[in-house]
């Protein structure tokens, strides 16, 4: 995490145009960036598409980012999850998403695809551990969630569970994690 | 929802399974809610993690397409700002007349434009608002219009045509509060770019140079040596091809061509400030490229026009 305070610095120097100070955030981030929208959109061509877009934004708001909302990690992942997620809502009329939904469950609790993954060994096999100590649900609902970005509604359909238990499953799996993960604000 | 429920979505908000309107409606509620405030940020934080769990290598293509991209914003208004609603420009202090200028720059050959000042054109240009940007105002391009001398119309017609350019940015428009970050930052790098391109029309040193384009329409390059800087300026050229853009080159004297920039389809006419300096071409040439640009050129040049000699006054 000691990069935390390198990156906000880097970002400011990113809002006056510096493109040295970009290529170190590109550096650092990227990676991530790409894995978020090729988890959701399991589509190389597109994903490197929303990832580009991604990085532009990062660029062009670099002066909207704000410390005291998150990282810029946490703010770039956020950007990059928002905009597959939209991608992928758009791309698809909702009878072909359940039905990808569907699918999606079937080819589900493999995390181990991620062995191309190159940034931070530890900080993935943390996550994985971390992701081991929920609950069979609680895992199945966020990984459908954020890795494959189903609406809630989706997932409910997907694991056949009603939808007010697919928001406090995704909300105490992800407390769980924060706690397993030693996140805090701030 | 309920307050209850809403507290409830804190999970589903920070791994975006919302649907737009509950998302909408729960951002409204988290504006009331610091704690779910603060429960949201540390689910933000967490889902990140998720998401870095997943990095992949990405291809080194990607950081170059992300660069060009980068490298061509300044010249361009951001998303938003092309769509601005009411990108009023505060330039309403103690404005002179004729600081309006038309978005988009001017279409007409230099010839016809030269003798006309920029707020004919923008006269001509009201009315019509093909790019949904009339109305912008240049706050930065004053003053920077009186470095136009008599007796160089081209020079004129070029300044306003670059004045153009800055006021499509917007200045410090008024759009969306999210964009306004952004917006700034855009601004300030297009009047970087905007200061630099209006230093290189109006060196004493300047010196045009006009071509007809193979598809039609004209080209002129204006080069300083002393700024070793050149912008080139098209009229009634035709817009590009769906997926190709117009790039810009520069070519030494053994015919090499080195890439110099892209022209930005959005805003036809408007100058663009030639990427690199000039020292060393004997040329620029023109040609139509796919999306992004291209490292050598791929098409016969619609345009090659021979620089002065360095020294000819």
């Amino acid at each position: 995490m000691d990069d935390v305070k390198q990156l906000g610095t880097l970002l400011g120097r990113v809002a006056d145009g510096d493109e040295t100070a970009f290529a170190a955030v590109y550096e650092a981030v990227s990676g991530s960036v790409l894995g978020v929208a090729l988890s959701v959109l399991r589509d190389r061509s597109q994903a490197e598409e929303v990832a580009q877009e991604v990085l532009v934004e990062v660029w062009r708001s670099a002066g909207r980012y704000r410390p005291d909302r998150g990282t810029v990690r946490t703010w770039v992942l956020t950007i990059a999850h928002r905009r597959a997620v939209d991608r992928v809502r758009s791309a698809q009329a909702a009878t072909d998403r359940e039905r990808r939904a569907a699918r999606l469950e079937a080819a589900l609790p493999e995390f181990d695809e991620v062995s191309e993954a190159v940034e931070d060994r530890e900080e993935r096999d943390r996550v994985r551990r971390c992701l081991g100590s929920l609950t069979e649900i609680q895992r199945r609902t966020v990984a459908l969630a954020y890795y494959r970005g189903l609406t809630c509604r989706e997932v409910s359909e997907s694991l056949s569970v009603p939808l007010g238990t697919v928001k406090t499953r995704l909300r105490d799996g992800l407390l769980r994690l924060r706690d397993c993960l030693g996140v805090s604000d701030g | 929802m309920s307050t209850e429920s809403m507290h409830g979505a804190t999970g589903a908000y920070a791994a975006n399974a919302l649907p737009a309107a509950e998302r909408a409606a729960f951002e409204a509620h988290l504006e009331t809610c610091p704690p779910c405030a603060r429960e949201v940020r540390e689910l933000a934080a967490t889902v990140a993690l998720l998401g870095r769990a997943v990095a992949v290598r990405p291809p080194p293509e990607l950081f170059d397409a992300v660069m060009r991209r980068v490298r061509e914003l300044p010249a361009e208004p951001s998303g938003a700002a092309g769509a601005g609603a009411s990108a009023e420009i505060g330039a309403g202090d103690g404005a002179g007349a004729g600081e309006y200028v038309p978005p988009g720059g001017v279409r007409e050959a230099p010839g016809a434009a030269g003798s006309r000042t920029a707020s004919e054109d923008d006269r001509a240009e009201d009315g019509r608002a093909e790019d949904g940007r009339a109305g912008a105002r240049a706050a930065p391009a004053r003053g920077r219009v009186q470095h136009a001398r008599p007796g160089r119309p081209w020079l004129r017609w070029a300044l306003a045509a670059s004045l153009a350019a800055v006021a499509g940015l917007g200045g410090v428009a008024v759009w969306q509060a999210e964009q306004a970050g952004t917006a700034r930052q855009d601004a300030r790098r297009a009047e970087a770019r905007a200061a630099e391109l209006a230093e290189v029309l109006a060196a004493p040193d300047a010196k045009p140079v006009t071509g007809k384009l193979a598809n039609g329409g004209t080209g002129t390059v204006v080069v300083s040596e002393d700024r070793n800087r050149a912008v080139f300026v098209a009229s009634g050229m035709p817009a590009p091809p769906t997926g190709q853009v117009y790039q810009l080159w520069f070519a030494d004297p053994a015919g090499s061509m080195r890439p110099a920039g892209l022209m930005d389809p959005a805003r036809p006419g408007a100058p663009e400030l030639m990427t690199g300096p000039v020292s060393g071409s004997t040329a620029v040439g023109v040609t139509l490229e796919p999306a992004g640009g291209s490292p050598a050129p791929t098409t016969e040049p619609l345009m090659v026009l021979a620089l002065p000699a360095p020294g000819t006054p």
